[in-house]
Parts: C-alpha cells; structure tokens; sequence
C-alpha cells in the first residue's frame, strides 16, 4: 500500500542538555531567559534515524522528511539545525514562549493528527521524551487518536518489505523485544537507536534555502486548552552530608539509630 | 562575551564549531602540547564537516561565507580551549587557499581546493624568511625557470612555516625577477602552489623548538634547487606580491579573532576560579584586587571585538562595494589585530595571576594560552610596525624606517 515514507518528525527546543537548570522565582517553572538551548537530544535521534532510513536505501524510499516545532520565533533555529541534518522541509507552529512549561501533551498530539492527516503522513518518528517537561507522552496519544500502531523506544528500526512492514526492537529489562507492524505508525526512540550526526557546513548552508512553513494552531483547528495547572516547582533538597563509622559495630547502631533496621 | 550583534549566520558558525570542538577536550590539547603531536584527528573533525571551505567559493565545494563567518570560526576554536594550536592546525587551509582561489586557474583550483577542503591535503604558507623579516619586497628565495620552460628550480629559505611536516601543499613567494632588475619594488615575486616532497632532492624540513603551541609543528624550510612544475605558478609571474597583499587584510582579522578567543577563554577560567578558591574565609574574586583587573580586560576585550568583527564586515563589503577604501580596511584590520593581541595578553597574563601558584600548573590550562598569546602579537605583522603604519598612513608622520 505505501509507495514511499512520508515521515515526520516533531522536534522541541529545549534548554541544552549541558545546563544545570534553575527554578524560577515565582516556583512556577524552569528559568530560561538567557539560557542556551538546543534541539532536545531524543528529537536528534528521530531526525537522524529519519534521514538514515533514506541513506539504507531499504525497501521503501523516503519521500519526504518534515521536521515541526510547536513555540516561540526561536523554534525557526531548531528547525534549520533539523534541516541541516537532513529533514526537507519543516513546519513552525507558533505558539508564544510562556514560563509554564508550553503546550501540554494532548495539544501537541492533536496539532500532530491534524498534519499527519494534512500530509499524508505515514511514519512519524518522535522521541520518547523532552528533557525539559519530561511527560513522555505524546507519542502514545498520537497514536490513540490516530488509531495506529505505535512503537516505543525503539533501538532498532528495520523497514522489511515494499508492503511497509515494520520491526523495531526496544530494550526491556533483562533482554530486547522485537515487534513488527505495519505502516502507518509511529515509532518513538530511545539512547541507542543511533549517533546523531553534526550537521555539516554545506548542508548548514543548504537548510537556510528548504522551506520553512510558518503555521498557528487555529490554522490546524486545534486549540490550547490547559487541562493541567502546575502548583509549585522545587528544586530538590540539597544533600546531606555524610557521616563516618569506625567499624561494622558502629555502622549496625548507627542504621539502629535511624530507624533502617 | 556577549552575543548581540552578530549576524544569524555567525551565531550558526559558533554552536556547530562548538559542538565538534566539545569532542575535544582541554586534556586532548594538554596532551599535544606536552608531546609535541600534531592534533590532526581534529582537523580531520573540521574537515569531515566542511569546515576548512568556510570562506572558498561554492563552486568548488566551500561554503563562500565571508572572512566575518571564519573569524568567527577561528575565534570559537581558540575559546573551546583548543588555543593557538587548534586555530594553527587549520589557519593555513582556510586562509591560504584565498589567493589560490582568486588568482588560480581553473586546473588547479580542481586539483587543489577540493582536496583541502575534504581534508586529504593540507596546505601551509611560505612567505617569510630568516633574512628579511617583515621586509617581503626583499625576499631572496629564488625560482628560476628552466630552459625548456616546464620547470622551476627553487633555492631559498623559509622560516616559521607553520605545519610544513604535515603538509602535501605550499602556497609559496619566491623571485622570479632580481630585485634590481625591477621597475617597481613591489614586482618581481611569484606565487606557487608546489608539492611539499620530502623525499625529493632539494627539499629539507627543520622543526623549530617553541614556547607555546607546541603541539602544531614550525619550521625551517630549505630549498635547494628543488624542481617544480611550471604549472604550479599561481597567475601570471612576478606578480605574487600583489596577491599576497590580497590576503593581509583578511588574515590580520583571523588572527585577530584567534586572539580574542584566547583572551575570552583565560577570563572565564580566572572568573571561575576567583570564584569557587576560598582564602580567609571567601572567594577570592570578592577581593577587588583581583576581580577589578578582570572587569577591566572584560571591557577590553569587548572593545577590540567590536573593532575587530567591524574590520571583518568592512572587509568582506569591500569586495561589492567601492565606495570602501582599501585603505580603510587595513587600518581597521591593522587596529584589531593590535588591539585583540593585546587584550589577549592581558586576559591570559591576569588569569594566571589571578589562579596564583595554580596558574603555573599545566592541569589549569592558563599558562598554555599565556605562552600561545604571543603568537597573535607577533605574527603576522609585530605590534611596532602596527603602530609606524597608523602613525604613518593615519597621522600623517613621517615614515621612521
């Protein structure tokens, strides 16, 4: 049934990895005034697996890879650094920059549905998390409300055959899980899928000619509704020193004294 | 230092410079220093990505940005902590090629420029020699052409020719005219691009021992009838001073760019350590005897990017617009070399001081940029002959020399 992949793969702008991140003053959230910020790692993953599925030459070849970033102007840079490492195109939704952590799962599931189905999409590669909000869930409920087949945290990804049959592994407690599906689905991906690579000067110069889409979430029908209001955000409790024993003796009445035995 | 200001494609050269150069990390760059290795996985890193094509045209695989864009680049490899010896493994490549690419015929731009950028070849620049010093109107290295006129037969000396023992390529001056059989002094030298054959006869290779950068090799180079192509002859003879001249400009900026990162790094070391070394009883930085000297190089560095990023964007408009002198040009190139080489020593000088005893510890890095700092303050033209320039052309003095 599929001729070829369209894929997409939504990206976020996160604050970069490297960070120590602070809480703001009003507890409301993480500081990101003046913070650098990069493509959230496991993004990364599900670009450059995109445009390796397309390198492989497998059984079915890649039509298009459109990258999407739902935020503030800056979005745009994430964006170019997705196209430079190899997606063709990509879609800025704009939604203003806001210290409560940007729009909630299900949003940004059903900005997805209404591309996808606007696209034609039918592979949709996202990572498994953001390190910022760290919900880890939007794949799931991207697939909900598409009724596809999904795959999470994958560390392997294999188109099989022209029909688009799909195996992915992902890593389970004491072992590897392999599953097979059909396309269209969506695919979500863990630490050990790939390297990502670094963009090269030439293809950084090319991403500034692929055309960037700017889009609202009206233009899709979707709307930011909150069903979520975060009460507090703390940092947590600074440790504890350590204390010394002298012996096995004094380390049993030591746990005795607090409680632990 | 502060980011606003610089254009979107700068900023795009600084975060993917950073992100390869994160791959190496200041133990990478003790290491070479101490054993005298050339970094070359490093250059391998830049030119894997493209990096070394920054400012080469994009018909022959570069990527045609500007000498603003390569500044940066240069900058934000000294500041990675990678210092002179990382910006030096790479300077040649990205700054040489510029005549090469100018004044070359098509042939050798084929054979060479793809071949640089990709990495497989690396270039260095042989201009200066051990007898004439800043004078390069009286350079003596000689390439005769022989009789049946398909060979150069060169004989000479060069001097601090930076990665020479690493190179397969030479960007070389050398007279083809004597200098008293000239019209003008500024006629006479020719520019080649020659192999670097060191099993060839004529050709000798001496490692000059250094203070700092330690880790990219300097050289004597002697040639002794050493046979050349005449095909390597870069435009027309006797004509090479003026393409060499071509380039001054636009490396004052690189150095200048070198410099300041240099100067950055030290100070954001000595600002980390002011803070986090305790002595009676609170950081150090909270006495103002050390943290005032490094509010001062922080402003004085500040300032000599701005002239020199400002020597940059005049130099890369320059090329479309003509109402830019270029006398305008290598004044402000001049100025920002000479301001960030200084600011650059400063930075690195007060970080030492401001790291005490530690500062003299290889494992704190600081004493490694300090003994790097003077390169940019010297080369590629001294802080004196700086100043007879502005005195002269500028003020309006009469020449000293």
């Amino acid at each position: 049934m599929a001729s070829g992949l369209r894929i997409l793969v939504p990206v976020k702008r996160v604050i970069d990895y490297a960070i120590k991140p602070r809480i703001n003053k009003t507890q409301t959230g993480v500081e990101t005034a003046g913070v650098k910020h990069s493509l959230n790692p496991f993004d990364e993953l599900s670009v450059e697996e995109a445009v390796r599925l397309r390198e492989r030459k497998g059984p079915l070849k890649v039509e298009n890879i459109l990258a999407l970033s739902a935020g503030g102007p800056k979005c745009a840079d994430t964006l170019r650094t997705a196209m430079a490492m190899g997606a063709d195109r990509a879609f800025h939704i704009d939604v203003p920059d806001s210290n409560d952590g940007g729009l909630e799962p299900l949003t940004v599931a059903k900005t997805l549905r209404a591309v996808v189905e606007k696209e034609n999409i039918n592979l949709v590669l996202l990572g498994k998390q953001a390190i910022d909000g760290d919900q880890g869930q939007t794949g799931q409920m991207l697939a909900g409300l598409l009724g596809w087949p999904q795959a999470t945290q994958a560390s392997k990804v294999e188109i099989k055959d022209e029909a688009g049959t799909v195996e992915v592994t992902h890593e389970v407690d004491g072992g590897v899980e392999t599953l097979k599906a059909k396309l269209p689905m969506i695919i979500t991906t863990d630490l050990r899928l790939n390297e990502p690579r670094y963009a090269s000067l030439p293809n950084i110069m090319k991403a500034k000619k692929k055309p960037l889409e700017k889009k609202t979430l009206a233009d899709l029908g979707v709307e930011d509704k909150r069903r979520l209001k975060t009460l507090k955000v703390t940092e947590p409790p600074a440790r504890q020193g350590g204390g010394k024993v002298e012996d096995v003796d004094g380390l049993i009445s030591k746990l005795k004294e607090l409680g632990a035995l | 230092m502060d980011l606003t200001g610089f254009s979107e494609n700068q900023l795009t050269v600084r975060d993917a410079i950073s992100t390869i150069c994160a791959n190496f990390p200041n133990t990478y760059w003790q290491e070479c220093d101490q054993q005298e290795r050339d970094p070359k996985e490093f250059h391998a890193a830049l030119a894997k990505d493209g990096w070394l094509g920054i400012a080469l045209p994009e018909e022959h695989g570069g990527a045609g940005l500007g000498i603003s864009e390569a500044t940066m680049m240069m900058q934000t490899i000294t500041q990675s902590g990678a210092g002179m010896a990382g910006a030096q493994s790479i300077h040649a490549n990205v700054y040489a090629t510029q005549p090469l690419a100018k004044f070359g015929n098509r042939e050798q731009l084929t054979e060479t420029i793809p071949n640089i950028i990709n990495g497989k070849w690396r270039t260095c620049f042989g201009v200066t020699e051990p007898n004439t010093g800043l004078e390069t109107l009286a350079l003596q290295t000689r390439a005769e052409l022989n009789e049946a006129k398909s060979h150069y037969s060169i004989t000479g000396q060069k001097i601090w020719i930076t990665c020479a023992q690493v190179a397969r390529k030479m960007i070389l001056l050398a007279r083809t005219t004597p200098r008293e059989e000239v019209s003008k002094p500024t006629q006479g030298l020719s520019m080649f691009c020659t192999d670097i054959d060191k099993s060839a006869p004529g050709l000798e290779l001496k490692k000059i021992k250094k203070m700092g950068g330690r880790a990219v090799d300097a050289n004597e180079v002697f040639f002794d009838k050493y046979e050349v192509p005449a095909s390597t002859l870069i435009g027309r003879e006797n004509e090479g001073f003026r393409m060499i001249l071509h380039g001054m400009n636009a490396e004052r900026c690189l150095l200048a760019g070198e410099a300041l990162g240099l100067g950055y790094v030290a100070l954001e070391r000595a600002a980390e350590y002011a803070n986090t070394r305790h002595v009676f009883g609170r950081a150090i930085g909270q006495n103002q005897a050390i943290a005032h000297p490094l509010a001062d190089v922080y402003m004085k560095l500040e300032a000599a990017k701005l002239a020199t990023y400002h020597a940059a964007r005049l130099y890369d408009a320059s090329k479309t617009d003509n109402s830019i002198p270029v006398h305008s040009v290598g004044v402000a190139a001049n100025s920002a070399k000479y301001l960030a080489a200084e600011a650059a020593f400063t930075a690195c000088e007060r970080a030492v001081l401001t790291h005490g005893g530690m500062g003299y510890a290889m494992e704190y890095d600081v004493e490694r940029w300090l003994r790097e700092c003077l390169v940019p303050r010297i080369a590629p033209v001294s802080r004196e002959m700086i100043l007879n320039y502005v005195s002269e052309k500028v003020l309006g003095l009469p020449r000293s020399y």
